[in-house]
């Protein structure tokens, strides 16, 4: 245990002392921003029924972070340190294959889910400048907040996996992009023009991310996500675990 | 357990797609030694020492470190190895006290055990002016320090260091020696190298290893002694030419003899005795009677360098043939 704990915290020092890690933050706290400001715009002296959480989450800007930042956050965990050989010293400490996996996936989870903390200021923010007093419901918030950290953990999971594959951050990035884009687009097929009542529409609504997302960001929690979200990342880290393994079978 | 040998390998066998990097390894080091693993570049002095630190798996054959078996006792070999790997990497974004404490935590020390141990570490290492400066921004020999106290940092029974002098300037090599020598007196040490004269200074015994196989294993002096017994002779003497030569042709003990013209009236000779004798005080003694000036007399010591090229001198003549 004292091992991973170590580990997590060297892997989240390692995203805050590098330039990516800033950059990534940078990144995402303008387009959410940009985003808060449009959404305020939009909804001046409008009374509307949606929940912000939806407006905010539903607009798209969510997927492109989450498709562009994450293979930035993953790609150095293990591509970094077979890089530069550190991966042996690594291995040659009295620590597990799966502490040093489940350590890697950590810590990108935690910096994933730490870039989104400015986002709870807008409240804030809002109950400054509007002339009204400011009610936020806190069902859906905490919701939205459930449904970031599990399709977080899909997509930082697949991004150690695409990190584990490989030599290079480069190659890294680009597979966890892959992996991401595979995912998210695999969700966007939902949205094609598929008659409701054949069974690929409603397999394909199952998997479909989109459509989790709508539903965390309303405020429901389906125990069906969750088993989909927690499988899908446990798969994943299965396969990193093997890989991580795999030295051992030369 | 106290008094099984620190390594015991057995057969120890690595192969790669069929050709085999490590074929049929087998030693043993006793505790306290230390011993150098020695062997031109693709020998397979690393995959031999990434087995024994439990990094990659054998093929075949079996090892243990303090009586704790490689495959499965991997973890508590582990806790008794401090292993540095070739090019030694290190975390370059770190500082070099943070690196340290991460390694000696990782590693399984207390908070209060690794802040004692990384201090004695970094005094033992010489690191203490540098402790806060990131390794990135470091010299190469300070960084090799960085590594040797991260291999110390657990105070391990067992230290492996594969090539720990590889790239650095003389000054640095030297403290990096003092520093194994240090080593020496609290740890079993296992150095691999390619540079002869560094067993020569720092080992106990030295293990010659070439494709994967070992040719010899002994104190550098016994290697010495296995390929022949004394050296040349060498002896500067000014004497007429023809006197030194006719004197050299009587004198049974000698096979075979060089005559060079040296400068000035000297001549250099090159003697070699027949085995088991030694040729000093002879030659002392044909000087003394003709009343010859001398100004050298030496034997010529095998080094290791000598050993190493004349067993493994086989397979250099092949390999020239390509």
């Amino acid at each position: 245990m004292q091992a991973y704990l170590t580990l997590v915290r060297r892997e989240l020092g390692a995203l805050f002392v590098s330039l990516t890690g800033y950059a990534v933050m940078a990144g995402v706290l303008f387009v959410m921003g940009a985003g808060f400001a449009l959404l305020l715009k939009d909804n001046n002296d409008i009374a509307t029924s949606q929940p912000v959480t939806e407006q905010l989450f539903g607009s798209g800007l969510f997927w492109l972070i989450l498709l562009v930042a994450s293979p930035f956050i993953t790609m150095r965990s293990f591509a970094l340190e077979k890089h530069t050989g550190t991966f042996e010293t690594l291995m040659t400490a009295p620590i597990s294959d799966l502490q040093v996996t489940l350590a890697k996936f950590t810590g990108s989870l935690i910096f994933f889910m730490l870039i989104w903390l400015p986002v709870f200021s807008y409240p804030y923010v809002v109950s400054i400048f509007s002339m009204e007093p400011v009610e936020l419901a806190a069902g859906p918030l905490f919701a939205t907040l459930l449904g970031m950290f599990l399709i977080g953990c899909v997509y930082m999971s697949s991004g150690c996996l695409a990190s584990a594959l490989t030599n290079s951050q480069v190659i890294a990035a680009l597979n966890g992009f892959g992996f991401g884009a595979t995912l998210f687009l695999l969700s966007a097929l939902v949205r094609l023009n598929i008659p409701q009542d054949t069974w690929q529409f409603q397999a394909l609504l199952q998997v479909s991310m989109l459509e989790h997302l709508e539903d965390f960001t309303r405020g429901i929690v389906d125990t069906r996500h969750l088993v989909f979200y927690v499988s899908v990342t446990t798969l994943f880290l299965y396969t990193t675990h093997k890989i991580v393994q795999a030295r051992r079978w030369k | 357990m106290e008094n099984a040998p620190m390594i015991e390998v057995d057969n120890l066998t690595k192969r790669y797609n069929g050709r085999a990097a490590v074929d049929g390894l087998s030693f043993e080091v006793k505790r306290g030694e230390v011993v150098g693993f020695l062997g031109p570049n693709g020998a397979g002095k690393s995959t031999a020492m990434r087995m024994l630190a439990c990094y990659l798996p054998a093929t075949s054959g079996s090892a243990r470190v303090a009586g704790f078996d490689i495959f499965t006792q991997a973890d508590e070999v582990r806790r008794r190895i401090g292993y540095m790997p070739e090019n030694n990497p290190l975390h370059t974004d770190m500082r070099v006290r943070e690196y340290l404490k991460f390694r000696a935590r990782l590693k399984g020390l207390s908070r209060v055990e690794s802040r004692e141990r990384v201090d004695i570490v970094t005094e033992q290492c010489a690191l203490k002016d540098v402790q806060k400066k990131i390794i990135g921004h470091l010299s190469k020999g300070y960084r090799q320090r960085v590594g040797l106290a991260d291999a110390l940092v657990h105070d391990p029974e067992l230290i492996i260091l594969d090539e720990p002098t590889i790239g650095l300037d003389p000054h640095q090599i030297r403290s990096v020696r003092e520093l194994i020598k240090s080593m020496a007196e609290r740890h079993t040490v296992l150095i691999s190298t390619h540079i002869l004269p560094e067993v020569e200074m720092t080992c106990h015994r030295a293990l010659i290893i070439e494709e994967g196989r070992v040719l010899a294993i002994d104190t550098p002096e016994n290697l010495q002694r296995l390929i022949g017994e004394g050296g040349q002779v060498i002896a500067e003497i000014a004497a007429d030419r023809e006197a030194l030569i006719e004197c050299w042709e009587h004198a049974g003990e000698i096979s075979e003899y060089h005559v060079d013209a040296a400068d000035g009236d000297y001549f250099r000779c090159s003697l070699t005795p027949l085995p088991g004798v030694d040729l000093r005080p002879i030659v002392f003694d044909i000087v003394k009677s003709n009343d010859w000036q001398m100004r050298e007399l030496s034997r010529s010591r095998h080094s290791l360098e000598d050993i190493f090229l004349h067993l493994t001198r086989s397979d250099r003549e092949e390999g020239e043939i390509y």
